[in-house]
This record gives structure tokens, C-alpha cells and sequence, in this order.
């Protein structure tokens, strides 16, 4: 259903307004290099200019780091639990790239599976992707090599990729993209052409992600992830920052009247994870966590949930304090014998 | 950086040790923690202003114990890092090879604990001027504004806890945080939650850290944690005369009781 | 909400209270609605997560039968944070709890067959729901075996069961404790699980065999197992692994491809064969 259309880089302003007046939030990246995140903005002028891709993604847009389940009070030997009435606010991300708005499939393909989480799937349903593409890139990205791409337009509701003259092409996507579009028509002209691939960044391919799924189960066993996650400090950065890490904590809080049930992200490199009361951790050592978060994403995921778990970001390795660089990890597995 | 390459290859080569943790080039302009095994690796072996991240930290983990006796390249903060670790019965004399560098990158003869910290008492251990002033910027503040300019940095705390990680002296095999009979400090990364983890880690911290700067350095989100052990590193100095990581011998601060401490602040 | 918080647990009364073992107790719940306690039902093998609000979630099995409607059991050794917790209970608290979670095993199939049951310690009660449930339908099995071992004549659970299960014609019960473990009354076995299992010399011929307890057990065991003749395929077990949403999403239990809250707990061990030795 894609429609292309021209959208003047001077319409931003109004188009933001337009989009406020409907009563939708706008999440956009802000900050300044090196730390840039996913903020609530009123106008474009607010926003960080030039990036490559942002510090956080925009995951907790619909998956909080740490959100509320449900609230329960103590009134003598009983207990009465308040639902949650989740009502999110109607959003819109602004500026996502297109590795990103793919993540949300990702996500989704958890927490749709067989039980149906509400809260994920309310905030979704609210949230409309305004894409933009990319015209640079640097040496972390790879969406390329697990099947994204600078221009890719899958998650997004509008993509927006500028070109030379400073304008945005804007490819219409879904019916929430049309819907977007629908409250401010007179800023999306026609479009004299719907080329952009000269706009785009090139990102180059690296290697076949069906055959590294092919081969991760076979090298369960090799030294490899031993060799890999020597420096790795077990911290949980790669996960907090990836777009597609979806493991989850839950823990109680409360005092003796009132509590709450949370959900807080979480990381399979902690050896926490797993660890048992009795003190039996099914993966013990840092060089099994770092396996298993490689297996889930590219080996267990794609079997099981018919997704990857990766959209090539590269996020982790640009914020690893101990420089684990995923791609060049993939590529050694890839030659491993 | 010769040096180094040529004692490293000895080193290897005659068997006292395994491997040697070092740096070497990573991703684009970055370096990385090295675990060198080979006596024709240690070319991969680099050591310039960027070689900043605390090797001490590896010397307690485990996958890398498994590789046997290691020698680690250390600068100031990491031969500082060493001593309080010995200090604190982590490490031992004989568990590990000191390739010592000096401020302007040349290898030291460091023959053992005691030598480093005879090196390390003969360095000045004041903080360098822009430090004191970071120090000084939070100082000025009023409390009211400190108190907003710390909830809004740790406002950005998604827990991830690479700042423990990626400190040596944060070793406890279970963290306060994940101690939960009972739950001294909330797990969740709300504000609360952050600003309990960051006081409760600072606290744990006060007069042991080095002032390497990692915590901040590895933080996703730049908080400057640094900030706040530093702080109490100095604070330890000033009323206690103490600096971490000066000897191998314990003389924690805050875990020593003299009869002539004052106790005027008991009312 | 459009759709249901699959969070929000059920609120139980905590009915009765049993002493197994030293720091083991059973807790019989009773749903406090009466439309949840009509709807709600479950299968041999299945789990679920108990709370004491406040402190947090444990996952155990559900250790009653699904034959014996209108209550849910669990057993549960006083271990973390949550299962201090529950120890702490009394008669009448509220206890909540979600569930039933995972699959099932097979009764069905089974229909014909022999059983033997093989547990340790305190996994026991993830068989006595399928022991209870097979017993409660036991014209349809043959031959029923039970043999269950404990370090100490104390740390045997369910001791009343055993001895109702000893009095019964039906079963053949063996009970072991470990050497140094008896007491001077002690009549049953002494010895490890495995070795008694080895002198049983049990016919593999149309049986089934159910192995719970802990991993030592677990590996001394099956060699034994497969020395007479039990396939992967008709040898079961429950898998325990760390968990927390129990609904295939929080990713703690993932093994492999399986999620154990979802696919399992119930394995056969040739599926255990195919999965990284990650539980």
C-alpha cells in the first residue's frame, strides 16, 4: 500500500503541531552525541541533530524498563488486588531508524506468542512509527546481514528519507501511516520521483544469517565462546541497550499496607538469571551466558518464534565498557570450523 | 611499548606465566583487554593514552583465572587496584606478574607487591587539577540543586550494572542488590531503586576506590559515577589520611577502630 | 485492558498446613472465588507461581491430583526469600497463585502399561500428583512400582502416603534412605537410589519409567535405567529451571529452543538427549 510523497523539511513544525493537537505524544531523539535517547518533544527544534543512531532504542516505548503489573493492598489476612487500568497515551516515535522500527516485530513475536501480553500489545497498538532513513552509517551497523537495510521500510507507518535538496521523500506504509498522514494532508505533497536508494547509506553485507543459524547449533560446544567472552565483564549493557532483548524480571514492592507487582528488564549475562536458590546455575560461568545470548538471538529465535533476534544495530558494541563487538563475533563464528 | 612486547615474550616463553592481559587494537579507534597465550601474540600487544580500561578487573574472574598464572599490564589506577585488592586478601604475591608502566609509558621492574607499593607511595596521589575541579563544579552547587543534579542523572539508570562490572573492586560474589532477605535496595530501576543502588555502591566504595574513572567510562548512559567515589575517596583522605590502593597491608578506613578515634559524633 | 492481565494471579485461602520434613512444609489452597475455583482446572505435571504478596513469586508443581478436585497443593522446601515467606503462613492467609502452566504427562498413552516411579528428596511431589492421578484411575495401569529415597529417615516427605501406599495391595513401594540415614525403627531400605534400583532389577517390558530428584540421582540413575532396557522415549522426567513469568516470555527458562514453562516441564529423556545440558 506504499505511497510516496514529498514532505518539506520546513513542515516538520507542522506537522509536530498537527500531530500534538490530535492528542498523540511525540518521542523523539534528543540529547547530544555520544548520549542521545527517546524524549517527549513539542517541537523538531528539540531534537538531536545529527546521529547515527541513538544511545538507548525506543523499546521502552513499549516495553518500560520497569512498569507496573498490578497494585494489591493488604487488609488483614486478605489481600485485594487493583488491576491495572493501562490506558497508554497515543504516540508516535519520530526518527526511528529503520533498524529499529523492525525490532518492534521482534518484541512482538514474544509476547504474542500463545499467552497475549496486554501491556505490550496495548502500547503497540498506540504507537505509530515515523521512520527515518539512514544516510550514514558507521563500522557498527550491520543491518545488511540479518535482513534490514538503511531504507527498510518494515515497521515503519511513514518512512522519511531525506534527500539532497533537503526534503523528505515519505513513504506511506500502513493505514496508521495514512491516518498520520490524514491530519495534516496539505503538507505531504506529490512526490516527483520515488527514488532514494542514492539517499541511503551504504552499509555493506556481511555474511549469510541462514547459514550462521544453521551452524550456531553445531558449535555448542567449541571454544570459541570461551575465546570471545574473555573480556566480557558480565554487565548488562548490550541487552539494556538492544532493541530486541525482551528477558524480564518480576519482583514485588511493599510495605505492610500496599504493594506492587513489577517487571523490570533483565539480562541472560547475569548469572543471576539462572542461578537456582539451591545454588545451581545452570550456566555458571560468563562464556555460557555469552553463548546463549547469541544462540536466543540468532539460533533459538528463528527456530522457535520464526524471527531474528538481532536487526544489526550495533548498539552493543558501541556501548560494550569492554569493546564485545557482536558483528565481528558473528564473522569469527561464521569461519569457525 | 618494546619493552613490554620483549617482557611479555619472555615471560611466556620461560613459562612464568600463561597469559598476559594487555591491550590491543578493537573495533575502529578503540582498544581492548588483550589475553595473550602465545609468545608470537604479543606483537598484538599496544599501549598508548587510549589504554585506559582497569585490567585489575580480570584478575578475579573466573574463565580467566582458568588460564593460569597471569602477568597484567598496570598503570597507576590498575598497580592501585592490585594493592587494594591484596589488601583485601583477593589477590596474592605470587598469583600474578606486575608489567608496571610508568606516566609516560615505560615499563617499571616491579618485583611484587611490596615494590609497587613503594612505586605507588612515590607518585603523587593528589587529583589532578581538572578532577578537582569536576570535584568543585558539584561542590558549588547548593544542596538543593546537587540533590537535582544527581535524580536527573540517575534518572537515566536502566541497571545495568556495568558499573560494577566493570570495577575491580566491586568483587563480592553477591551484591547487595541482589541480596534479598531482606531487599536492602529495590531492584527495579525506578528512581528510587537508582538513587539506593548508586548511594549503597558509592558507600561501598568510600576510600577503597582508585579513581580509574571505569564506572563512568563503561556507563551506556554517562553518568558520571566517578564522581561520587571520588568524592569519598578524598573526604576518606581528609579525615583519615588515607588513600586506597597505597599497600598491600589492610588499613581500610572505615573498617579500622582506634582508641583515639573521635566519637563526638555519637550523641 | 482489551485483553486479561496474565499477571494477575488468582487469591487462594491457605487451608491446611502439613509438616513433611524438616523445613518442608505442604500447603493445601482453596480459591477464595467461587467461579475461579469452578473454571479452573488442571493436568498431572502441570505448574504453577505462589506468592506471598509482597515478597514475590516461587514456582513449584502442583502436587495434588487433578482427580481430587476443589483444592491445589504444593510442597516446598524453606529456601529464598518467597519460600520463607510462605513457611511463614498461617492457616487462613491469602496466598496467590497463577497457573496451571507447562504441559502435561501422558496419562493416557500410558493406559496398559506398568509404571515405575523413581524419586529423590524433595522431588517426589511433582510425581505424587501423577501417582495420586494414576492410583485414582488404577484399573487402567498394570504393574505400579514406587521407589523413593531420602538422605535421612526425616527428610522422607508425604510420610502417610507412604504408609497408605505401603498398606495397598496395588503398589509396590520401596523407600530407601541413604547409609548413616536410618534410624534404629527404620524397616524400609538403606542405600542410594541407584543401587537400589539396580537389585530391584525392574522389567522394562511395557513400562514407564518417571524419574525425579536431584542431578546426582538423576545421572546415576538413568545408566541404571537403560541397563535393563528402558528406551529415552518411555523414560520421563520434570525439568526445574528458574523461572519467573511461567508464560514463555520472560526468557529465564529458555533451553535450547524450548521455553521449560512451556514445553516442558514434562521431558522425555530422548528430548533431554537434543537440548544443550543447560537445566
Amino acid at each position: 500500500m506504499a505511497e510516496a510523497k514529498l514532505l518539506k523539511q520546513d513542515s516538520w513544525p507542522g506537522l509536530f503541531a498537527k500531530l500534538q493537537a490530535s492528542g498523540r505524544r511525540i518521542l523523539a531523539p534528543r540529547g547530544k552525541p555520544g548520549l542521545i535517547l527517546f524524549e517527549e518533544v513539542s517541537s523538531p527544534e528539540a531534537m538531536a541533530s545529527k546521529y547515527i543512531q541513538t544511545t538507548l532504542s525506543a523499546k521502552s516505548a513499549v516495553f518500560p524498563r520497569c512498569e507496573e503489573l498490578f497494585q494489591y493492598r493488604f487488609e488483614g489476612k486478605d489481600v485485594k488486588i487493583e488491576d491495572r487500568q493501562l490506558d497508554p497515551p497515543p504516540t508516535v516515535i519520530f526518527g526511528l531508524r529503520p533498524c529499529d522500527a523492525s525490532s518492534f516485530a521482534v518484541l512482538n513475536a514474544v509476547f504474542s506468542w500463545d499467552y497475549q501480553d496486554a501491556f505490550f500489545k496495548s502500547r503497540l497498538k498506540n504507537t505509530a512509527v515515523i521512520g527515518i532513513s539512514c544516510r550514514e552509517s558507521d563500522e557498527y551497523c550491520f543491518c545488511t546481514s540479518v535482513g534490514g537495510g538503511p531504507g527498510d521500510t518494515k515497521g515503519s507507518d511513514i518512512l522519511l528519507t531525506r534527500q539532497d535538496s533537503g526534503d523528505y521523500l515519505a513513504e506511506i506504509l500502513t493505514a496508521k501511516g495514512q491516518e498520520l498522514v490524514s491530519l495534516a494532508p496539505e503538507l505531504f505533497a506529490e512526490a516527483p520521483s520515488a527514488e532514494k536508494g542514492k539517499f541511503l547509506a551504504q552499509v555493506p553485507a556481511h555474511f549469510e544469517v541462514k547459514e550462521l543459524s544453521q551452524k550456531l547449533p553445531r558449535l555448542f560446544d567449541s571454544g570459541i565462546w570461551v575465546e570471545q567472552s574473555l573480556r566480557c565483564l558480565g554487565c548488562g549493557a548490550c541487552a539494556f541497550v538492544c532493541p530486541t532483548c525482551v528477558c524480564f524480571d518480576i519482583q514485588d514492592e511493599a510495605d505492610r499496607e500496599a504493594g506492587s507487582r513489577l517487571r523490570c528488564w533483565d539480562s541472560c549475562g547475569f548469572s543471576l538469571f539462572t542461578l537456582h536458590t539451591s545454588g545451581h546455575n545452570p550456566r555458571s560461568v560468563q562464556s555460557q551466558r555469552w553463548r546463549q545470548r547469541l544462540m536466543h538471538k540468532f539460533s533459538y529465535f528463528p527456530e522457535r518464534l520464526e524471527v531474528l533476534g538481532c536487526v544489526g544495530c550495533g548498539r552493543c558494541a558501541r556501548s560494550c565498557p569492554a569493546d564485545m563487538n557482536l558483528l565481528e563475533h558473528l564473522q569469527a563464528i561464521m569461519e569457525a570450523p | 611499548m618494546d619493552q613490554l612486547r620483549k617482557k611479555a615474550r619472555e615471560l611466556l616463553e620461560s613459562g612464568a606465566v600463561k597469559t598476559v592481559i594487555g591491550y590491543g587494537e578493537g573495533s575502529g579507534k578503540a582498544v581492548r583487554a588483550v589475553f595473550i597465550r602465545q609468545p608470537e601474540q604479543t606483537e598484538k600487544l599496544i599501549l598508548d593514552e587510549r589504554c585506559r580500561q582497569n585490567l585489575a578487573v580480570y584478575l578475579l574472574k573466573p574463565e580467566v583465572k582458568n588460564l593460569g598464572k597471569p602477568a597484567v599490564v598496570a598503570r597507576l589506577p590498575v598497580l592501585r587496584s592490585i594493592l587494594e585488592l591484596a589488601a583485601e586478601s583477593q589477590l596474592a604475591d605470587e598469583q600474578m606478574v606486575i608489567l608496571g608502566i610508568s606516566p609516560d609509558g615505560q615499563l617499571l621492574d616491579l618485583a611484587g607487591l611490596k615494590a609497587v607499593a613503594d612505586y605507588v607511595s612515590a607518585q603523587s596521589l593528589e587529583l589532578p587539577p581538572p578532577e578537582r575541579e569536576q570535584l568543585e563544579q558539584i561542590e558549588k552547587k547548593s544542596p538543593a540543586e546537587r540533590w537535582n543534579f544527581w535524580q536527573e542523572e540517575f534518572s537515566r539508570c536502566v541497571k545495568c550494572y556495568a558499573c560494577r562490572a566493570s570495577c575491580p573492586l566491586c568483587y563480592c560474589s553477591r551484591c547487595a542488590v541482589e541480596c534479598n532477605q531482606p531487599q536492602w535496595i529495590s531492584s527495579a530501576s525506578h528512581a528510587r531503586g537508582n538513587l539506593e543502588w548508586h548511594l549503597v555502591r558509592a558507600m561501598h566504595l568510600a576510600g577503597r576506590c582508585v579513581n580509574c574513572g571505569d564506572c563512568a567510562r563503561a556507563c551506556p548512559v554517562g553518568i558520571p559515577l566517578n564522581l561520587l567515589t571520588r568524592k569519598l575517596g578524598e573526604e576518606v583522605f581528609k579525615d583519615f589520611g588515607l588513600r586506597a590502593g597505597t599497600t598491600p597491608e589492610l588499613k581500610y578506613a572505615l573498617a579500622t577502630f582506634l582508641p583515639e578515634d573521635q566519637e563526638d559524633f555519637i550523641r | 485492558m482489551a485483553e486479561p492481565n496474565i499477571y494477575k494471579p488468582y487469591l487462594m485461602r491457605l487451608e491446611k498446613i502439613t509438616e513433611e520434613a524438616p523445613g518442608v512444609k505442604t500447603f493445601r489452597l482453596l480459591f477464595q472465588n467461587e467461579e475461579e475455583s469452578k473454571n479452573f482446572s488442571f493436568q498431572a505435571g502441570q505448574f504453577g507461581e505462589y506468592s506471598v504478596l509482597g515478597e514475590g513469586e516461587s514456582t513449584f508443581c502442583i502436587a495434588s491430583s487433578p482427580t481430587r478436585k476443589g483444592y491445589l497443593e504444593c510442597t516446598f522446601r524453606q529456601m529464598g526469600r518467597v519460600t520463607t515467606a510462605l513457611a511463614n503462613r498461617e492457616v487462613g492467609d491469602t496466598i496467590a497463585f497463577r497457573g496451571p502452566y507447562g504441559n502435561t504427562f501422558p496419562l493416557e498413552e500410558w493406559f496398559g502399561k506398568n509404571l515405575l516411579y523413581i524419586a529423590g528428596g524433595i522431588a517426589l511431589p511433582p510425581l505424587r500428583c501423577v501417582i495420586w492421578n494414576t492410583l485414582d484411575l488404577r484399573d487402567r495401569y498394570q504393574n505400579i512400582t514406587i521407589l523413593y529415597g531420602a538422605r535421612t529417615v526425616a527428610d522422607l516427605v508425604y510420610k502417610h502416603e507412604l504408609e497408605e501406599w505401603e498398606k495397598r495391595g496395588d503398589v509396590k513401594l520401596l523407600t530407601t534412605v541413604d547409609p548413616g540415614g536410618e534410624t534404629p525403627e527404620w524397616k524400609g531400605q538403606i542405600g542410594f537410589v541407584p543401587a537400589i534400583l539396580e537389585k530391584e532389577a525392574p522389567a522394562s517390558d511395557n513400562t514407564i519409567a518417571l524419574v525425579c530428584g536431584p542431578p546426582i540421582m538423576i545421572k546415576l540413575t538413568l545408566p541404571v535405567l537403560k541397563k535393563f532396557g528402558f528406551t529415552p522415549e518411555n523414560t520421563f522426567t520434570t525439568l526445574e529451571n528458574r523461572m519467573k513469568c511461567g508464560l514463555g516470555k520472560c526468557g529465564r527458562c529458555n533451553v535450547g529452543k524450548y521455553y521449560v514453562c512451556k514445553d516442558g516441564p514434562v521431558f522425555t529423556l530422548a528430548q533431554l538427549n537434543e537440548l544443550p545440558p543447560e537445566y
